[in-house]
């Protein structure tokens, strides 16, 4: 499509400059300051880091969902606010010390994590089957409304079963004096690790599954050509479900990574995160695997400044903002995406 | 050899015409309901129940009503989904509330302005519409899922402004004190209410660009004053509308709705009509801001959040998407819903309750929060369940629109009716 430009300086439109330079600038402000507070800037950097690893969960799931039949899952956050729930809800049944770490500790968290994954991925191919593959061949505003229909469902049941109150996730990852250690002025705990080699270990599986398997062949194949895929002999519906099913599964760790860290979740947690998410997404380059990673991970670090250095009531503003930019500017985001055809 | 040519001709000449005419019936029946109804509710309701808050929840619906007639434009009309709709609401509210309230006094520009209500619903208006052209200009080029995004991510930052920038706003604190509409005194009919004679007497307004002071009507907060305003600006939404919907402009929104390539193949200049549904639809959300200003009297950023964005697009699919009376009954049936039959739940549910012997249900009990606030809770679910099922079992909603049902009926269908028209004419 042509796109038009009135303002121009040398064929780059004004409105883009403004953008770069306004980037460039909170950058060498971001760069200052590391310079003069290092200490609390690296401090800023691993909250960053953290945040970033578990925007990176969800975020791999709306891209991969994007990717293959090009929608915006827009249940895709509740999902990973009902891991977190369901996260609470099989921590009970074990006797999990708070206090210090157990055998029965590391006992619960080697059950919750593959059981809200595969209760979650249960969950999504239903949703699936029900609101969006009658309407594969719709008009696309129609899986888009009844994605949020969805979104509003889930959100529904999790206020039915917890109300608006914030509902408490165990904390039973080892935390005190013996997990924490400061390096050079800046405090790292046992959880900050954890996150980011939880999410690490998972990014890294779904890159070799999706490039290795055949499942993750048929993916990719579909991805690119439904019809060509379909031709030679891949079941599109098995491959999308399965598609559902690895999104939730990541969703679903990401909940309880989210829950681990934070301990208090709410029901309409996923809205906001959900979009964040999907911001990294786009910033990434939807469609585009490692750029939902990497997307995911600046803009938990993005969001982390905007958080100390300008304020947090700010930091949604940047946020959207940085979404609003990058889909008029650089819709491709930062990694390109697969051309994008009508 | 040229007599089956004028057959034909004639023939499909009055299929069509007789197409159009069983669309205009049914509207005009629908049009004709309503109005009849809008103009016997307040006497009718005063008559029954003694008292005119039916009338002040019908002026609220009012609200829903023409910010669902506006979004339908987008939606309906041109196939945009707009999921920031409650932005362009606030914008217009607030641009009502800080030029007629005391609110920019406290600002930096330490002046307040009183502008009236009849020019500022106008500006009100134009900003909203420049916002949106300003945010559909760079989006409305990319791809439809895309603007979705866009809006949404809108909606989510001008709630959040509104609270961030308090100086001007008020943040937390809304803008209260908002000034009403007035008339002058000889302009009197039902919106003068039942002391208007009294009012009249005693009410002096100033208009701001004179030092004069004039007899007037002020509307107060008197509910039919409301009411009659309300029916009147959605009488003249529609007219407009409906109007746009069957003009140039309408077709070719309706064409790049169904096939956006093909309609751009046919010469539509699709940006510019998709950036004037978009800005027409802003508008009237705008609109319907500054009308809800002054009838609430207090502009606060938690009226704007994502909810209202999504209440009203569940009231445009469920009304029928691109059917204007559908809308406005959805619209209707929707705010029923939320504000009548809702609130009236739990209370019922709970005396049901206890009427069954079931009352062990009504109180606390661990997680079960008691039977009335767990039906309270129940909203969300609602909401997402009449989208999915409405979208899943009739996408053409309650009523839809004639023309949408031919289109989206199959070809072969169409086909078939033809020969049996043909067949019939001969």
């Amino acid at each position: 499509m042509s796109r038009v430009r009135s303002l121009t300086i040398g064929g780059f439109g004004l409105i883009d400059f403004l953008f770069y330079l306004v980037s460039l600038a909170a950058l060498l402000l971001l760069l200052s300051e590391a310079v003069i507070h290092p200490a609390e800037f690296a401090q800023i950097t691993i909250f960053g880091i953290t945040d970033g690893a578990m925007y990176a969960l969800v975020a791999l799931g709306y891209t991969m969902v994007y990717g293959i039949i090009e929608l915006i899952n827009f249940a895709h956050g509740d999902l990973f606010t009902l891991g977190a729930y369901i996260g609470t809800i099989v921590l009970g049944f074990f006797a999990v010390g708070e206090e210090s770490f157990s055998v029965i500790n590391l006992l619960a968290l080697l059950v919750v994590f593959p059981v809200v994954m595969l209760i979650l991925g249960a969950v999504n191919v239903t949703i699936e089957r029900i609101a969006y593959r009658p309407l594969r061949n719709a008009p696309r505003l129609a899986p888009l409304i009844t994605a949020i229909g969805m979104s509003f469902v889930l959100e529904g049941v999790m206020f039915l079963y917890s109300g608006p109150a914030t509902v408490h996730f165990p904390d039973i990852l080892p935390h005190g004096p013996g997990w924490q250690t400061t390096i050079g002025g800046v405090f790292i705990a046992f959880k900050d690790i954890f996150v980011v080699v939880v999410a690490a270990i998972l990014v890294a599986l779904l890159a070799v599954f999706i490039n290795r398997s055949k499942l993750g062949k048929a993916m990719r194949a579909t991805a690119q050509d439904r019809d060509a895929a379909q031709l030679m002999g891949i079941d599109i519906n098995r491959t999308i479900a399965a598609t559902f099913f690895i999104g939730a599964l990541l969703a679903g760790a990401g909940g309880i990574i989210w829950g681990l860290y934070f301990n208090n979740i709410e029901y309409h947690l996923g809205f906001r995160t959900g979009l964040i998410a999907f911001t990294a997404a786009v910033f990434g380059g939807i469609g585009n695997i490692p750029g939902a990673a990497l997307g995911g991970l600046l803009i938990g670090m993005i969001s982390a400044y905007s958080d100390s250095y300008i304020g947090s009531t700010w930091t949604e503003v940047v946020i959207f903002g940085i979404l609003i930019g990058v889909l008029v500017l650089r819709p491709t985001g930062l990694l390109g995406m697969r051309v994008p055809e009508k | 050899m040229s007599e089956p040519v004028a057959a034909g001709k004639r023939r499909s000449l009055f299929a069509r015409l007789n197409l159009r005419e069983r669309i205009r019936d049914r509207d005009q029946a629908v049009y004709g309901v309503l109005l009849l109804v809008a103009l016997v509710f307040p006497w009718a309701d005063y008559f029954v129940t003694g008292s005119t808050s039916d009338v002040s929840k019908a002026a609220h619906a009012g609200t829903w009503v023409l910010l669902a007639i506006g979004l339908n434009v987008v939606v309906g009309f041109a196939g945009l989904l707009d999921l920031g709709y409650a932005a362009f609401f606030a914008i217009g509210a607030y641009t009502y509330a800080l030029f007629a309230s005391a609110q920019l006094a406290s600002s930096p520009l330490h002046h307040q302005y009183h502008i009236p209500f009849w020019i500022m619903i106008f500006v009100g208006m134009l900003v909203a519409a420049s916002f949106g052209a300003i945010l559909g200009f760079p989006t409305l080029r990319l791809r439809g899922d895309y603007l979705a995004i866009v809006t949404l991510g809108f909606g989510e930052i001008v709630p959040q402004l509104s609270f961030n920038l308090s100086q001007w706003t008020g943040g937390i604190n809304a803008i209260g004190g908002i000034d009403q509409p007035w008339l002058p005194f000889w302009i009197t009919g039902p919106w003068a209410g039942a002391n208007s004679i009294a009012t009249i007497q005693n009410f002096t307004c100033r208009v701001s660009w004179s030092q004069q002071l004039f007899p007037c009507y002020a509307f107060s907060f008197d509910p039919v004053a409301y009411y009659v305003l309300i029916v009147i600006l959605i009488i003249g939404a529609v007219i407009l509308v409906s109007n746009l919907y069957r003009s140039r402009i309408g077709r070719a929104w309706m064409a790049i709705r169904e096939d956006e390539v093909a309609a751009a193949a046919m010469g539509i200049n699709t940006v510019t009509t998709k950036l004037l549904a978009f800005s027409i639809g802003a508008s009237f959300s705008g609109f319907a801001g500054a009308y809800y200003g002054a009838s609430i009297g207090l502009v606060s950023p938690d009226s704007f959040f994502f909810v209202v964005s999504i209440t009203v697009l569940v009231m445009v699919v469920l009304g029928g998407m691109g059917n204007i009376s559908g809308v406005i009954v959805g619209a209707l049936v929707i705010y029923y819903i939320l504000y009548s039959f809702l609130p009236a739940m739990p209370p019922f549910v709970e005396n049901l309750a206890n009427n069954l012997g079931l009352s062990s249900l009504d109180h606390v009990n661990g997680n079960w929060p008691g039977l009335a606030s767990a039906t309270q809770r129940l909203n969300f679910l609602i909401f997402g369940l009449i989208l999915v099922l409405v979208m899943l079992l009739r996408p053409q909603g309650l009523f839809p629109s004639r023309v949408r049902e031919q289109e989206l009926k199959h070809a072969a269908v169409q086909e078939e009716e033809t020969v049996v028209e043909q067949a019939q004419a001969v």
